[in-house]
């Protein structure tokens, strides 16, 4: 194979605005779960289910772990691209990182919509 | 003063070492230019570039003190004694304080570093407006020492790949300029995971440039003019 | 023994402003061209320049290439080429209009329009005043602009440039044709031939030729020592210009534009005194002018500070707008180097050394030219030089602010044409004469082989002493004959210098020795061609002969190497096209 240095894969701004995208979906969540929690701080096991179990709080908290685990990935993915050199070895990396981030947001679904 | 520096002959070393020169500081000295003239003197062997002497060339970039800066505009009384120089960081080394600059100035060379204008040339000059060309300040100054892209850590893990921040700061020197008219075709060159999104912002180059030119907040203007070209 | 030969089109030897001018006509002509440098090339000196490149634009006012051709006759005290003069005013405009062209980021007119700013000489109507606004500007950076555009712009002509090459040598053949150099590449140790069918030069001036300059370390002459070497004359290197304004101390360049955006010299007594020398032009009169007066305050005891030493530039009524807008990078060097910020305080400067009016004979196509059989102007061929190393003549004893960017690109770009021509006429290529590189080899082997020699050191700084207490602002006549006497001493202990560094790889120790070969050559010219001149003209002040003295030496000197003697040619008084401008006082 040759050993030319190729670049201009054209995801680099896609997702350097994915990653901001995604952070203010975080933050924002962060602010109404803060701002919710205070106005009826649920008391006990049975309340705080119960405060998940909302329609809303469920779509919101799929949307949070959704920008949270994208967010994730092109952070991951940032820090192999610096430290990894090895193509092969990058690229098992970030198929382990995938599969355990898509893992995680099947896992996220199923906690968030059980019973 | 007492002057410790990075000494690597390949000719002649076997490794790299640190040797250290006492010099006599007379008050007509006033950078560390003026001492490393002095070295020379006493050790003709050692090797470092200089030229213009008054901070606009960028001949005379190394690392002193741990800090990347031009050794004419750094002034004696404000160095921490020992004083400490090596080569710029990042770099192979060609001998001394003199580091292989190829791989910065391909990156310069690869932002396509001129104006690109396919109008037929008018018999006077294009106009610019003063606002206009006030866009360009904080730009053009850059002299290409290397301080900035050799104190950047994205650009030590990849200087293949990443622009860099001196190449950066050219690109939208260009990309700034209401005279240029390949605005699209340098977003699309540099709308890439490596060349321009490797920065992280940790703002090393900012605080290392000795002309006090701000690479971060182009490539902020750069992400900008991507975000306007996309949404 | 065999060196490597690399064969091209066109060697460029030097890629300062000129040499990138030149370097640029001939690439986008299709040659193969190698541009060799000793520095990359936006380390030449060109990125130094402050103030200006001077172009009858006429972008603030009223302006002709006939007034700035006046001007610069008069500034040249009658000594430049009026046909050189003229091509030079002419060709200004369209040169930097080219380079606005090019991308080179001038300020600007609210109209949009490249802005203009005063500069020293630069008058109205025929001289008659006021001043004129003609230097065209990138701030106080201006050099700066100019050589990065330059550099850009043949980064996208694919120019192949050899960085960090120190030519050595030029290659003649028995008729006396330039068939290219020697040269070294510093990184490796590596000497070989760069055959080329036309050699350019464009190698800059001899500024650390003293003790006190503006100039960059690596202006050491070396086109100069390298032409000298191989026979050329040099023409008017006695009118050596001391810039008013060098930062106190430091030497390093306070532009012009100091003054042309209004600031002023003051004595000790806070006496704007060049209302006294110069009633019109008052700060604005030319350098050679202003120098002298200010060494005049200092010898007569009017300087300031505790040595009596220097005199002040004031800026601080031009309000820190105008200053941080037109002069930024003068306020970092005054904070920087002189520990004063002028927003505040004024600058303490003295007349420093600064630029070479004279160099490698040549015609305004950038041809070099000889005196041969009779003829006073014979071209060598195949040899171009442009640019401060070279002498058109368009500066004549004493050179005009903002005059030497425009050269660079004029002469720059008019050398490449004049060689594009001469290939095209000769397309043959010559052999190499077998002892093309005999010279430098000789001059390697005595460098490497030198025991209980002088350093490089040493030598250049009596060099340095020698030429900046004999060959001044005011020279003498005892002192004139002492340091010809001293100066060739120096060149004596130059050709017994020692190195002890031997190494190959990037061996600085040895490039300094090779341009001290270089500078002495050019220390040697000043000073023989000095003490020969009888009278007083533009840079050249002589104690005992105080009067320009157009009778006898209304002429250009030539100092050739061999034999360390003079021979003179006369100014061309004739313009291309224009009224010729006779001879008459010169007064600002």
């Amino acid at each position: 194979m040759v050993k030319r240095i190729v670049v201009g894969a054209h995801y680099g701004f896609r997702d350097w605005l994915a990653q901001r995208i995604t952070a203010a979906v975080m933050a924002a969540y962060t602010v109404v779960f803060v701002i919710a929690f205070a106005a009826a701080a649920p008391a006990g096991h049975a309340a705080w289910k119960a405060f998940f179990a909302q329609g809303w709080m469920r779509v919101a908290s799929l949307l949070f772990f959704a920008s949270l685990f994208y967010h994730a990935w092109i952070g991951v993915r940032d820090i192999l691209m610096d430290y990894v050199k090895p193509v092969w070895l990058r690229l098992s990396l970030e198929v382990l990182a995938i599969l355990a981030l898509v893992g995680y947001a099947g896992w996220a679904v199923q906690i968030l919509w059980r019973n | 003063m007492r002057i410790s520096i990075y000494r690597y002959d390949p000719d002649q070393d076997a490794r790299p070492y640190m040797k250290d020169y006492d010099v006599p500081v007379e008050p007509t000295d006033r950078m560390l230019l003026d001492l490393l003239v002095k070295v020379k003197a006493l050790d003709d062997s050692f090797a470092f570039r200089r030229s213009c002497r008054e901070g606009v060339c960028g001949s005379d970039a190394m690392n002193i003190n741990g800090k990347n800066g031009l050794a004419c505009i750094t002034r004696i009384a404000e160095l921490r004694e020992p004083v400490e120089l090596r080569p710029l960081p990042g770099l192979p080394v060609v001998r001394d304080l003199i580091v292989d600059m190829t791989q910065f100035f391909h990156q310069y060379h690869s932002i396509k570093p001129y104006l690109v204008n396919n109008d037929p040339s008018p018999e006077l000059e294009r106009l610019q407006s003063p606002a206009d060309r006030a866009e360009l300040d904080g730009l053009y100054e850059c002299i290409l020492c290397a301080c900035c892209s050799t104190s950047c850590p994205s650009f030590w893990w990849n200087p293949d790949k990443f622009v860099g921040p001196a190449g950066l700061l050219n690109a939208y020197r260009f990309l700034a300029d209401s005279r240029d008219q390949a605005a699209n075709a340098r977003l699309d060159d540099l709308e890439d995971p490596y060349r321009l999104f490797r920065c992280h912002t940790i703002m090393n180059c900012v605080d290392a440039c000795p002309k006090n030119l701000n690479p971060t907040r182009a490539i902020g203007k750069i992400k900008e003019m991507m975000v306007r070209r996309t949404v | 023994m065999a060196l490597a030969t690399r064969k091209f089109d066109a060697v460029v030897v030097g890629a300062g402003g000129a040499g990138l001018r030149a370097a640029l006509q001939l690439s986008e002509a299709g040659l193969r061209v190698a541009v060799l440098s000793k520095v990359f090339p936006t380390r030449s000196h060109t990125v130094a320049a402050q103030g200006g490149i001077g172009a009858a634009l006429g972008n603030m006012g009223e302006d002709s290439w006939l007034w700035h051709m006046y001007d610069t006759i008069k500034g040249s005290d009658w000594l430049g080429d009026q046909d050189s003069i003229e091509f030079l005013c002419r060709e200004a405009p369209k040169v930097v209009i080219e380079l606005e062209h090019f991308g080179m980021p001038f300020d600007r007119n609210d109209n949009g329009t490249v802005y203009q700013r005063p500069f020293g000489g630069h008058m109205q109507n025929m001289g008659a005043g006021p001043a004129v606004q003609r230097s065209c500007c990138a701030a106080d950076r201006t050099g700066h602009a100019m050589v990065h555009t330059l550099y850009q712009r043949n980064v996208r002509a694919n120019t192949q440039f050899f960085v960090e090459w120190l030519a050595l040598d030029l290659v003649r053949d028995a008729s006396g044709q330039v068939l290219g150099v020697t040269a070294l590449e510093m990184e490796t140790g590596e000497v070989s031939i760069l055959q080329a069918r036309a050699t350019l030069f464009a190698t800059g001036g001899s500024g650390r030729m003293f003790q006190s300059s503006t100039n960059a370390f690596i202006n050491t002459g070396d086109g100069l020592g390298m032409a000298a070497r191989a026979g050329i004359p040099l023409e008017d290197m006695e009118f050596y210009q001391f810039h008013p304004t060098g930062v106190h101390g430091a030497g390093i360049l306070i532009t012009e534009g100091v003054r042309g955006e209004g600031g002023m010299l003051l004595n000790k007594s806070g006496e704007r005194f060049m209302e006294r020398y110069a009633p019109n032009a008052k700060d604005l009169a030319s350098r050679d002018v202003v120098s002298r007066a200010m060494a005049t305050e200092i010898k007569e005891g009017r300087g300031c500070g505790p040595g009596a030493d220097y005199l002040l530039l004031k800026l601080d009524h031009l309000g820190p707008e105008v200053i941080d807008k037109r002069l930024p990078g003068i306020r970092e060097i005054s904070i920087k180097f002189a520990n004063v910020d002028p927003v505040k305080d004024a600058i303490p400067v003295v007349p420093t050394a600064h630029y070479q009016m004279g160099g490698i004979p040549t015609n305004y196509h950038g041809e070099v030219i000889v005196p041969q059989g009779g003829n006073p102007s014979a071209v060598v061929p195949g040899f171009y030089a442009a640019g401060e190393c070279a002498c058109a003549s368009v500066h004549g004893a004493n050179r005009l602010g903002t005059n030497s960017l425009t050269d660079l690109v004029v002469f720059g770009k008019a050398a490449g044409d004049a060689v594009i021509r001469f290939l095209k006429e000769n397309p043959g290529e010559k052999d190499l004469p077998a002892d093309a590189a005999e010279r430098t080899l000789t001059r390697l082997a005595r460098l490497e082989a030198q025991k209980n020699g002088e350093s490089v050191h040493e030598v250049g700084a009596a060099l340095r002493r020698t030429m900046q207490a004999h060959c001044g602002v005011f020279r003498f006549p005892d002192m004139l004959a002492e340091g010809l006497h001293m100066i060739r001493e120096v060149a004596e202990r130059v050709g017994r210098v020692e190195i002890r560094d031997k190494s190959k790889v990037f061996n600085t120790a040895r490039v300094e020795a090779l341009e001290l070969e270089n500078l002495i050559e050019a220390a040697r010219a000043t000073m023989v061609a000095a003490d020969a001149r009888k009278e007083s003209r533009g840079a050249h002040d002589r104690a005992d002969f105080h009067r320009r003295d157009d009778a006898n030496w209304l002429k250009h000197s030539l100092w050739y190497r061999d034999g360390d003697r003079m021979d003179y040619k006369p100014v061309n008084l004739k313009p291309l096209t224009a009224e010729p401008i006779p001879p008459k006082a010169r007064t600002y």
